[in-house]
């Protein structure tokens, strides 16, 4: 009972010392945290300084560059490169960088259509598919199931050629007229991208939920009286955000692909514009005599491919520790 | 397992039904038709065609006919290269096609194997470096773009192997396409290889295999290989379907008359029977191997419970 404690030995703990003594370090959301992961990893970071030049050369360049990519410079055919037309001209006087740079900005804008279809089309769909299950779940993933049997690139060709006279009809005729600058061919493919690229996502996105749908969190905003849809965009969703991110990052190049592959053998972008694919295409023909005509594009769609799957890669490792080996 | 082959069996018919209504409709959905020219044709003579290619029934009646014909294996008669029938196009080019193809499936599982082996063996050494690098490199550059690469140094500029490789009669004329061909699969192959095998090495039945006494050797390839293979087998449809495709463009590229470059001036001339032929052509083909390639997954891997039956 009459124990005697000395006070003297219950001090407060100065401040300092607390500090330091403490074993948390600043707590990081999931962003901060995946962004650190991403900063350590030296090729994606390679990657994606690679992919903030292009845009930013595709955005920029066409301003002050004196030429066009259709201007003809007399005098000036099929020079090698040179101060003034750094990659050199083709048969027609054209300047090769300038029709590079278009290049960049044709795929560019295809990597973004396809990102956009698989945020879009694809999320939802597999969101749909994977959150409400059952029979509604087996017919969506069958129709999937078909699309997923055949390469994409097969369906790609099948409906550029079913669609090139309605597209090109369309352009003449209706309002679409405003958008002629763009070039029918280069909506088409487009269209066709918009029509079967989601596939990978769709399923990517129903397996997450479907794992996810059973836990606790779903079953609290059900009980809060949650929609289905609520619960899909703003429950679900948000938590497969890290393999959505990586899907989208891979689908790029996989779309660029596609559209200098179809260039290349002659179904896609037409003149007077040129994609990648058809100035690679269109050099060929002359490799023997200008083999740099072909060594330009070729050299900007590896590098472009190997930036977003440098990336890809990279953020995988980043926003998906599970999946880290 | 029956109930698996079944549900497989019946998910595959249904996907061939679809894609062939698909591609049926697709084609008819064209405006003007196959007849269509730049110049038109007198109006007796669209007439006298549509008449001999039964344009002129109804649409469901061509249909049921489209099928008919598929059911006894005729895919009809081409429409731009007269007197030829698909069927006698597709056995003129397929079996190029075939031959070339199991060249480079070989060539991609006897190197893409051992790189994938020893980049796991040696993790973290130049080995695991070199052919990392090479792997990466491989699956990022796109196989027109290294078949072009190739022409243009060893074709033009060295002259080691012939441009033009004809009808693939001599070894030497299937060097350049196998390589373009085989290199994006080769490469994937190598990392999926590699990242299998260091999950493997790391298993306890390996630490007791080393603990009794075998030898590395023996531990590497009698257990650890087994196993760490099997991914390679779900591949194996895809590595298919990216060797059709990949034909496409190697066969123009090289001038091989196989049934890829048919299939690219099919769709360049807008002979739509043979687009139409093709494309149904190679999706069976492939159904029918994933299908195949199923089976033999649930063979060789015991560890593997049939979920599917139970989502489907």
């Amino acid at each position: 009972m009459g124990t005697n404690i000395e006070q003297a030995l219950f001090q407060p703990l100065e401040t300092q010392t607390r500090a330091e003594d403490e074993i948390v370090r600043p707590s990081l959301t999931y962003w901060q945290d995946a962004w650190r992961r991403l900063k350590a990893n030296k090729p994606a970071m390679i990657g994606l300084t690679i992919i903030i030049i292009i845009v930013l050369s595709a955005i920029f360049v066409p301003l002050f560059w004196p030429y066009d990519y259709s201007t003809q410079i007399r005098g000036h055919e099929n020079q090698g490169p040179s101060w003034e037309h750094p990659f050199g001209t083709d048969s027609l006087g054209r300047d090769l960088f300038i029709r590079v740079i278009y290049g960049a900005r044709i795929s560019l804008s295809i990597g973004l259509v396809a990102s956009i279809i698989n945020l879009t089309i694809g999320v939802l769909y597999g969101g749909i598919s994977g959150y409400i299950g059952g029979r509604v779940d087996n017919i969506m993933m069958r129709i999937v199931d078909i699309l997923y049997g055949v390469p994409l690139l097969l369906y790609v060709i099948l409906l550029q050629v079913v669609l090139e006279k309605p597209i090109e009809q369309a352009f003449e005729t209706t309002f679409l007229r405003v958008f002629k600058g763009v070039g029918s061919d280069l909506i088409l493919i487009y269209i066709v991208l918009g029509l079967v690229y989601w596939v990978n996502m769709a399923r990517i996105v129903r397996g997450q939920v479907l794992s996810l749908k059973n836990q606790e969190f779903v079953l609290a905003a059900k009980a809060q009286g949650a929609s289905g849809w609520r619960i899909i965009l703003k429950h679900l969703i948000p938590n497969t955000i890290g393999p959505i991110i990586v899907t989208v990052t891979l689908a790029i190049p996989s779309a660029i692909f596609t559209e200098a592959f179809l260039s290349f053998i002659g179904i896609g972008v037409s003149a007077p514009m040129a994609s990648w694919g058809t100035l690679a295409s269109d050099a060929y023909r002359g490799l023997r005599s200008y083999p740099y005509l072909l060594f330009f594009p070729a050299a900007c769609i590896c590098i472009t491919m190997i930036a977003f799957n440098l990336l890809g890669d990279g953020l995988r490792d980043a926003l998906d520790p599970h999946m880290r080996k | 397992m029956g109930r698996y082959i079944i549900h497989r069996v019946v998910s595959m018919v249904l996907t061939i039904f679809f894609i062939v209504t698909i591609t049926f409709f697709l084609m008819h959905a064209i405006p003007g038709g196959p007849f269509t020219r730049e110049k038109p044709l007198p109006e007796a003579i669209i007439k006298a065609l549509n008449e001999k290619y039964h344009l002129d029934d109804p649409v469901w009646k061509q249909y049921l006919d489209y099928w008919k014909d598929l059911l006894r294996g005729d895919l009809g008669p081409s429409f731009q290269l007269k007197h030829r029938s698909v069927n006698e196009l597709i056995g003129l080019g397929f079996p190029i096609t075939a031959k070339l193809g199991m060249v480079s499936i070989l060539f991609t599982l006897l190197l893409g194997l051992p790189m994938g082996i020893i980049s796991a063996l040696r993790q973290g050494k130049w080995e695991d470096y070199t052919t990392m690098f090479i792997a990466t490199l491989g699956v990022t550059i796109p196989s027109f773009v290294l078949a072009t690469v190739l022409i243009y140094l060893f074709g033009v500029v060295w002259k080691i192997f012939p441009v033009m490789s004809s009808k693939l009669t001599r070894p030497i004329e299937y060097v350049m396409p196998v390589i373009a061909l085989s290199g994006y699969s080769l490469s994937f192959i190598a990392r999926l290889v590699r990242s299998s095998m260091l999950d493997v090495i790391q298993q306890d039945y390996i630490r007791t295999a080393r603990a009794k006494g075998l030898s590395e050797l023996r531990v590497i390839y009698k257990h650890a290989l087994k196993n760490a293979v099997i991914p390679v087998v779900t591949y194996l449809g895809p590595l298919a379907a990216g060797l059709l495709t990949g034909s496409f463009v190697i066969e123009k590229l090289f001038s091989i008359p196989g049934m890829g470059g048919y299939f690219v001036n099919s769709v360049s001339n807008r002979d739509y029977t043979m687009i139409m032929g093709s494309t149904i052509f190679y999706s069976v083909l492939l159904v029918v191997m994933n299908f195949i390639v199923d089976i033999v997954y649930v063979l060789v891997d015991p560890r593997i419970k049939l979920v599917t039956v139970k989502e489907g």
